[in-house]
């Protein structure tokens, strides 16, 4: 498989403090990569140096072989898509007319959006499970469904690469599943950064962060090995094979009381 | 765990929506636009029999028929006040009340934040700092009124530059700099003018300077229609063109620039736009409250908060509102005339209390 996105060099600053640097990553087309590391560790603002919002200090950031932050924003809107979190959205917005922001690459912003339109929207809050709710103002939906309508917007973008803001938060765990599900049947290109090692390892490959720089990409079972849990996070963690599915899954030992946050 | 097979999520009985599919507000916009049309051009005959001397209807329409058929004109007296005083000044207020709704919605988009009104970018207190100048400096006496136009225009649109220099300089015109930055030089913009106003002995000054707080639509003329005409109309044809960028703007600039809107770029537009829009306006009929905070609440409530359907539904809820407000200063202490924005306060505060009331609005943050 063909490399969908690469990064080189990558340094991404907040103000003038560097929060990453020196960032390599090769993804290929069709993966699902996780990003984990503990909080304020650059996961988001990663997320939006890859999606092209925010310029890198240094190096670059090539989608399909073309250098992202060259393109112009509606030519970049239709390669990469980026589900930020939680934002505040307008109040008297209807859950339809949130998800149909993710056309506007492919309309003119003075026209209205047409049956095939409407139809698109409605396939991509059928997707999210939310079919009903299109007619809903987002000011009276759960956190959760709010989650799942920002996801349907990004999933009618229809871009071949996805960047996933924690879509998990709020969501309940079945949710959480269904969601981890829902990604990886896109046959698309997805990254998400995550808080839960369990969902994280279900990706294809996960990119951990920790003091400023990136872990090499590797399979779950590599990259979340106990020691780097252990290093990364500060808690340990005990490997465990699931009695039915077989897969690894990681056990995580409560801290001692008198251990420090 | 990845080869657990988990049933597709319903969803709950509860979320079971009343009402068809999505587009079912579709169906009741036209239906406003229809009525509120309906309404305003009602408004406009009617509103023209109001006035220091109340004249029949029938009377006000001979009239307007005459004018429209080029009839010969029966009563000059009549002719006078509906054909040359009070239809210009129902037009002027009804473009004054389209233009100011519209720069108030385009203001609440702008700086994400449902108080914003028309005024945020120290436009008024700008104008009076310009009108105020220009009487100080006493080249009134010699060119009159447009003088007086010109140094508020001048001064709105300073103010405005004045904002969105410091605001870029300091970061970019995100939504919490520019009210900062706003709020605070219109206070300093006020106090320019309060000086000026202490320091000058011509009881005009002060006169000028409650005009520009207040607003006025007193002495409206034909010929002043022309400049405000021009630009509400070609400030919302600019915004309606661009009505589905200023949706993605409205949730926030990570959703605009992911779904491809070039961000900086319609910001800069958008404040030039408003900028003009709400310059010209001051200068016609100084600074009228209320208007373009409480309208575009009311339009939303009525067609939605897309920016294509609110924005015409803002502009024309706002002329109805400004040409009824007006009517009310003409009659409510006859002869004299109250203040535009005493009426449209009085009006604006109680309605902008109960539509904050019925909804919890979350408020516009930095980005």
């Amino acid at each position: 498989m063909s490399v969908h996105l690469r990064a080189e060099g990558l340094a991404c600053a907040v103000g003038n403090r560097v929060i990453l640097r020196d960032l390599r990553l090769d993804v290929r087309e069709g993966e699902t990569i996780g990003i984990v590391g503990p909080n304020g560790c650059g996961k988001s603002t990663l997320l939006r140096v890859l999606a092209g919002l925010r310029a890198p200090t240094a190096g670059h950031v090539h989608v399909g072989g073309v250098r992202l932050h060259g393109l112009g924003s509606r030519q970049r809107a239709r390669k990469v898509a980026l589900v930020a979190q939680e934002q505040d959205l307008p109040a008297d917005l209807l859950a339809g007319e949130v998800v149909a922001l993710g056309l506007t690459p492919y309309r003119s912003p003075w026209n209205g959006v047409g049956p095939r339109e409407r139809a698109a929207v409605a396939a991509a809050l059928a997707e999210v499970g939310l079919a009903d709710l299109a007619d809903r103002p987002v000011e009276q939906l759960s956190g959760g469904e709010r989650r799942r309508v920002l996801l349907a917007r990004g999933l009618v973008q229809r871009t071949p690469l996805l960047l996933l803001d924690e879509p998990t938060n709020h969501l309940d765990v079945r949710h959480q599943l269904h969601l981890m599900r829902l990604v990886r049947r896109l046959g698309r290109t997805v990254v998400l950064a995550l808080h839960d090692l369990t969902l994280a390892a279900t990706c294809d490959r996960v990119l951990v962060l920790h003091e400023g720089r990136a872990l090499p990409l590797a399979p779950p079972g590599e990259a979340l090995a106990p020691a780097v849990v252990s290093a990364v996070f500060g808690v340990d963690a005990i490997p465990i094979r699931h009695p039915v599915t077989g897969d690894t899954h990681l056990l995580i030992t409560p801290l001692h009381p008198e251990s420090a946050p | 765990m990845s080869s657990v097979q988990l049933a597709s999520p319903r969803s709950s009985p509860a979320h079971t929506v009343t009402g068809a599919s999505w587009g079912g507000r579709r169906l009741r916009a036209p239906l406003a636009f229809f009525l509120v049309t309906l309404a305003l051009l009602a408004s406009l005959v009617v509103s023209t029999a109001f006035g220091a001397e109340s004249l029949p209807p029938a009377t006000v329409l001979d009239v307007l028929v005459r004018r429209a058929t080029d009839g010969p004109v029966a009563d000059l007296a009549y002719d006078t006040i509906v054909w040359q005083l009070r239809v210009p000044r129902a037009l002027l207020a009804a473009l004054v009340g389209a233009g100011l709704a519209l720069a108030g919605a385009g203001m609440q988009t702008l700086v994400r934040n449902p108080l914003a009104d028309p005024y945020l970018l120290g436009v008024s207190s700008g104008a009076s700092v310009g009108a105020t100048a220009v009487i100080t400096s006493g080249l009134f006496a010699g060119a009159g009124a447009l003088t007086l136009s010109g140094g508020a225009l001048i001064g709105a649109l300073g103010a405005a530059a004045l904002v969105f220099v410091i605001a870029a300089a300091q970061g970019g015109l995100t939504p919490l700099r520019l009210v900062l930055t706003g709020t605070v030089l219109g206070s300093a913009f006020s106090a320019i003018a309060s000086f000026l106003v202490f320091r000058s002995p011509d009881p005009a000054v002060a006169q000028s300077v409650l005009f520009w707080l207040l607003g006025s639509l007193a002495g409206a003329e034909w010929h002043q229609l022309v400049i405000p005409a021009i630009t509400v109309g070609v400030v919302a044809a600019a915004m309606l063109a661009g009505s589905g960028w200023l949706d993605a703007l409205a949730s926030g600039s990570d959703t605009a620039a992911s779904v491809g809107v070039p961000v900086r770029a319609v910001r800069v537009g958008l404040f030039v736009l408003l900028a003009v829009l709400v310059g010209v306006l001051v200068a016609v009929s100084g600074g009228i409250g209320f208007v373009g905070l409480v309208v575009p609440h009311a339009a939303r409530l009525l067609v939605g908060a897309r920016h294509r359907v609110l924005l015409p539904a803002s502009a024309m809820c706002g002329a109805l509102f400004l040409l009824w407000v007006d009517v009310v200063t003409r009659v409510l202490v006859r002869p004299t005339e109250i203040p535009l924005s005493v009426v449209s306060g009085l009006i604006g505060a109680p309605a902008f209390l109960v539509l904050l009331g019925r909804r919890r609005y979350r408020f516009g943050g930095e980005g």
